[in-house]
Order: C-alpha cells, then sequence, then structure tokens
C-alpha cells in the first residue's frame, strides 16, 4: 500500500466515524466499492425477483380492491428495482452488467423469492412477514455510509411500511371471515415462518461479509440482532391473532424479555442459496425469458434511436 | 337489464379485460421501464372499470356491487369488445393492441366528459386524463416498432394483421341503445371511425407499417356476449378465488 493511498484510507476511516456519508466521486477502498456493488445489486435482484411470487396472484385477486393493491405493490418494487440499480450504476457497473451476473447465476437475491406462493393468504403473508423483515433491515441500513443507497433506502422503507399494512390487511380480513380464511392463513404462516427468519442470513459467527461491512457502516447492526427484534415483533402479532407458531421450541424468556426459538434448517437454507430452493430454477427461467424474448424490443429501440439521430430527425 | 346498465357494463368491461390483459406482463416485460408502464396502465384501466362498476351497480340499483359484477358474471354476460380480450402474445401484438383501443378510446372518453348522466361524465374526466397518457404510450412504441428493426417491424405487421378484424366491433350500430344516444347519456360510436381511422394511419404513416386492405371480414359479438374463446380462459383465473370461497370478504 502505498503512502498515498493508507492516508486517503485514514481519511476516508474518519469520515465514515464521524457519520458523513460517502457520494460517488468520493475516493473510497476498492473493497468498499465492490462491497456496495454487491449488496446494492443484491438488492435490486431481490426486487425483480420479489415480482414473480406475488405477480403470480395478480390475475386472481378475489375482489377489485385487492387486485389494484397488489398490483401498485408489484409495480412498486419494479420501481425500487429501477432505483436501486440506479444507485448501483454511481459506482460505475452497469444495468445490463448486473442483469448478466444475476442471468448467469452469479448474483444472489434474497432467498425468500425462491418459495412458492400456493394460495392466496401468501400475498398478506408476504406483505406481513417478508416485507417486515425487509423494513427492520433496511430501515437500519438506511443510516449507512453510502450516500445514493441511503437516500434510496428511505423512500423505499416508507412504500414497504405501507405494503406491510397492506399484508396485515389482507390477513386480517382472513381470519375476521371466519374458520375457512383462517385456516388459509395458518398454512400459508406454517409455510413463510421459518423461510422468513432465514432471510436474515447466517449467524454473525457464520457470516463472511460481516467484519468489513460493519467496519464501513454498510451494516450496523448483525444478523442475529435484527432476526431477534422481528422474532420478538411478530411473535405478539402472531398470537394477537390467534396463529400457531409452527416451532415446538419457542419459549418466553423471562430474563431476556425475549422469544427463543429452535434453529433454522441451516441445511435449507444453504440449499436455497445455493440454488437448489423449490422455485429457484423457475424464478431464474422467467427472468432470461423475459429477458431473451425482450431482446428485439431492445434492438429496435436502438435501432429507431439511432435511425433518427443519424437522420437529424425527431424521436417519439 | 336496462340500456344504460348495459352501456355502463360494456365501458366496464372493455377497462377491465384490458387491465387485466396488461396486468399478465407484470415481471416479465423487455425492459423494466415498461414493466413499471404497463403495470401502471394496467392500473389506470382496472382504477377506471372500478369506478364504473360502481356507478353500473348504482343505475341497476345496487342489486349486485362492483365485485359481484366482475366476478359472478359468466363470460356470456361479459359486454366488452372482442378486441380487448385477445391474447398478449409477444409485444408487438400487446402493444398494437392496446394502440388500436387507446386511438378508439381517447375520442370515446373525451366525448363522454360531457355525457348527461352526470356520474359518467366524471368518470370520463378522470378516464381521459388517463387515456392521453396510455395513447402517447402505446403510439410511441408503435413508432419505434414499426420503424425500428427488419424483425421489429414484421412483427408489428403481423400483429395488425391479425387483430384489424377486431376493429370494426368499436363503431358498430346497433349499440348502445338510440335512446342512450338521443338523450346524450352515450356517444354514437358510429361517429368516431373516420376520426379513429385518420389518427391511426397518422400514426402508421410515420413507420413501415400499413394498414390491413378494406376487404379484411371484421369479427364482432362481444357487445352481446357471443366472445371468442380466450375470455373464458381470462374469467376462470380471475374468478377462481372469489368463488371458491363466497364467504369470505376479502
Amino acid at each position: 500500500m502505498s503512502e498515498n493511498t493508507a492516508m486517503l484510507e485514514e481519511q476516508f476511516r474518519r469520515r465514515i466515524a464521524g457519520g458523513e456519508t460517502i457520494e460517488p466521486n468520493d475516493w473510497m477502498p476498492d473493497k468498499y466499492r465492490s462491497q456496495l456493488k454487491r449488496l446494492i445489486s443484491q438488492h435490486a435482484h431481490s426486487e425483480i425477483i420479489g415480482m414473480l411470487p406475488e405477480g403470480n396472484w395478480i390475475t386472481r385477486a378475489p375482489s377489485l380492491r385487492r387486485k389494484l393493491a397488489l398490483l401498485a405493490k408489484v409495480q412498486d418494487e419494479a420501481g425500487h428495482g429501477h432505483y436501486l440499480y440506479s444507485a448501483a450504476e454511481t459506482l460505475g457497473i452497469s444495468r445490463e452488467e448486473m442483469f448478466d451476473q444475476l442471468h448467469a447465476g452469479k448474483a444472489k437475491y434474497s432467498s425468500i423469492f425462491n418459495y412458492p406462493t400456493l394460495s392466496w393468504a401468501d400475498m398478506g403473508m408476504i406483505g406481513w412477514l417478508v416485507d417486515g423483515a425487509a423494513i427492520i433491515n433496511q430501515t437500519t441500513m438506511a443510516k449507512c455510509s453510502y450516500g445514493p443507497y441511503s437516500r434510496a433506502l428511505l423512500r423505499i422503507c416508507k412504500e414497504e411500511n405501507f405494503h406491510k399494512k397492506q399484508g396485515m390487511e389482507v390477513i386480517a380480513m382472513l381470519i375476521a371471515s371466519g374458520p375457512k380464511g383462517k385456516a388459509m392463513v395458518q398454512e400459508s404462516f406454517d409455510r413463510f415462518w421459518w423461510p422468513t427468519l432465514m432471510m436474515f442470513g447466517p449467524h454473525d459467527a457464520e457470516s463472511p461479509n460481516s467484519p468489513d461491512m460493519l467496519k464501513w457502516k454498510i451494516k450496523l447492526k448483525g444478523n442475529d440482532e435484527l432476526r431477534q427484534r422481528f422474532i420478538d415483533m411478530t411473535v405478539e402479532q402472531a398470537h394477537a391473532w390467534g396463529l400457531t407458531i409452527p416451532d415446538p421450541h419457542l419459549k418466553f424468556n423471562e430474563q431476556t424479555r425475549s422469544w427463543e426459538t429452535g434453529e433454522i434448517d441451516w441445511k435449507e437454507f444453504q440449499a436455497v442459496i445455493n440454488g437448489n430452493g423449490p422455485c429457484n430454477h423457475e424464478r431464474m427461467e422467467a427472468r432470461r425469458n423475459a429477458h431473451d424474448n425482450g431482446a428485439w424490443v431492445r434492438d429496435a429501440a436502438r435501432a429507431y434511436e439511432a435511425k433518427h439521430r443519424r437522420n437529424g430527425g425527431t424521436t417519439v | 337489464m336496462s340500456p344504460l346498465v348495459a352501456y355502463l357494463l360494456s365501458l366496464a368491461d372493455d377497462r377491465l379485460i384490458l387491465g387485466h390483459r396488461l396486468s399478465e406482463w407484470c415481471g416479465h416485460a423487455p425492459i423494466l421501464e415498461e414493466d413499471i408502464a404497463l403495470a401502471n396502465i394496467a392500473l389506470d384501466c382496472i382504477g377506471q372499470s372500478a369506478l364504473l362498476y360502481g356507478i353500473a351497480a348504482e343505475a341497476e340499483g345496487n342489486v349486485r356491487t362492483a365485485d359481484q359484477l366482475v366476478y359472478f358474471r359468466e363470460g356470456v354476460e361479459y359486454r366488452n369488445l372482442l378486441l380487448v380480450e385477445q391474447t398478449n402474445g409477444d409485444f408487438a401484438r400487446t402493444i398494437v393492441r392496446q394502440f388500436l383501443y387507446d386511438a378508439f378510446g381517447i375520442l370515446l372518453f373525451e366525448r363522454l366528459q360531457r355525457s348527461t348522466h352526470a356520474p359518467l361524465a366524471a368518470v370520463a374526466q378522470k378516464a381521459y386524463k388517463e387515456l392521453k397518457y396510455h395513447f402517447r404510450h402505446s403510439s410511441h412504441w408503435v413508432v419505434r416498432l414499426g420503424d425500428g428493426t427488419e424483425e421489429s417491424i414484421s412483427r408489428t405487421q403481423r400483429a395488425v394483421n391479425d387483430l384489424w378484424r377486431y376493429t370494426d366491433e368499436m363503431f358498430g350500430a346497433g349499440f348502445p341503445e338510440a335512446e342512450l344516444i338521443t338523450s346524450g347519456t352515450a356517444v354514437d360510436p358510429q361517429l368516431l371511425r373516420q376520426e379513429w381511422r385518420t389518427s391511426v394511419e397518422g400514426i402508421f404513416a410515420q413507420t413501415s407499417l400499413t394498414i390491413p386492405d378494406a376487404n379484411t371480414v371484421m369479427l364482432t359479438g362481444g357487445r352481446t356476449g357471443r366472445h371468442t374463446e380466450n375470455l373464458g380462459h381470462l374469467l376462470a383465473e380471475m374468478q377462481i378465488v372469489a368463488r371458491s370461497y363466497p364467504e369470505i370478504a376479502w
């Protein structure tokens, strides 16, 4: 490391320690840049892949109000993806490159979207549990050191809060409708509870990226702490609705005033993040197909622009 | 069913079915910007349909709710144009279907703003604003695709040739009932035909696309419930959850 780089790194460290945000044209260590590219593009991919399990139910939504709300929610996710790809581009990577990484299977996205949506109650469950977990992660991350990501997250969290409320409304109405509605919710809860806990990632001791990210304020809290916050909040909500938590080991620790769960099935988690979850194949196929089938449209748009720019004419 | 209710339902069904078709693209569009745009237009269409079903239910005397009109009518009771129920196909087909409708819808709803049925005039004011954006979106894509690459021109021309036979229905005589036109409640669609044609020709003139010849055999039937087979599948999917649990309030 040259003396100059060492000095820059020291300045960088001090800026972060002093609570300053880092902006796109500021000097930053290569590893900070690459970690952020990975993190923001993973988040963007999660939004885009996350459109699929919910998109699966738009055409079957059981009332006009629900249809509009679900469609608007999935559209928000496309908007978040758009926003996040733009935030990642400030680090010197193009959307096209990020898509290539995703389609080649080299980029990760949230493991939760590799689970299927099998009933209408899943539309409530995703809002309540999945968006609820995402909000806990992202409101923490909104205080991160990189300006464009932090600002994107502030806006995203506002919309996610609305999505969570929508999801809770779907569940509340199903439960209020009687035993059939409640059974639909419980069945969905049984499937989504454990995969949602996995969304927070491995235990801190096994999380390979954490130490650097904590130091640089790309990450502000450990996985276990955030997961626990989610568990404590959600168990109470589930009990209020009269739902059963699918965990025979769940117990309340009077000393820590906190709910303790059984152990997560980490084998399942590893299988899902390594491409072998129930829907990994379908999700990737859907994205590749959309991209491949759209190639001629993108070509046409480019050809049109080029033709009219060359002729000095106007374009639509 | 009164002529007014039938008319309001036909307008609502057009918007719902078209919006439903567009919503099928969600997550599968050729570019992210189009995922956002198509979902947005779908939202507008379904949102307009919800308002139109609301005033149809009211005109019917509130015997059925808007949701019951959507989820518990059979295919033969739907009154939408055959054009809007046609499957998405590729992006060119979706865009051409949208464009042919938008060019009509923008003329129709512009005039419906002055309908003597006040609730309809109010909905039309909102719908017209949105339709202007829809027309801009679909016509711009027709121009890009119709003046893009050899492949995009050929795909778009194929879609035009295939969908053209459903266009006459928009201007058909006999619907809506003459009394609604005389009272100023409804717009006589026959009066829109020439302006629609001029608008479509104006867009096509900026492209390599041609309008199919005048001998094209035209298909109609949507306004009287004689649909293509596509509608039944769409409704089966749309209505399955609502009909499986009629006791649940969603």
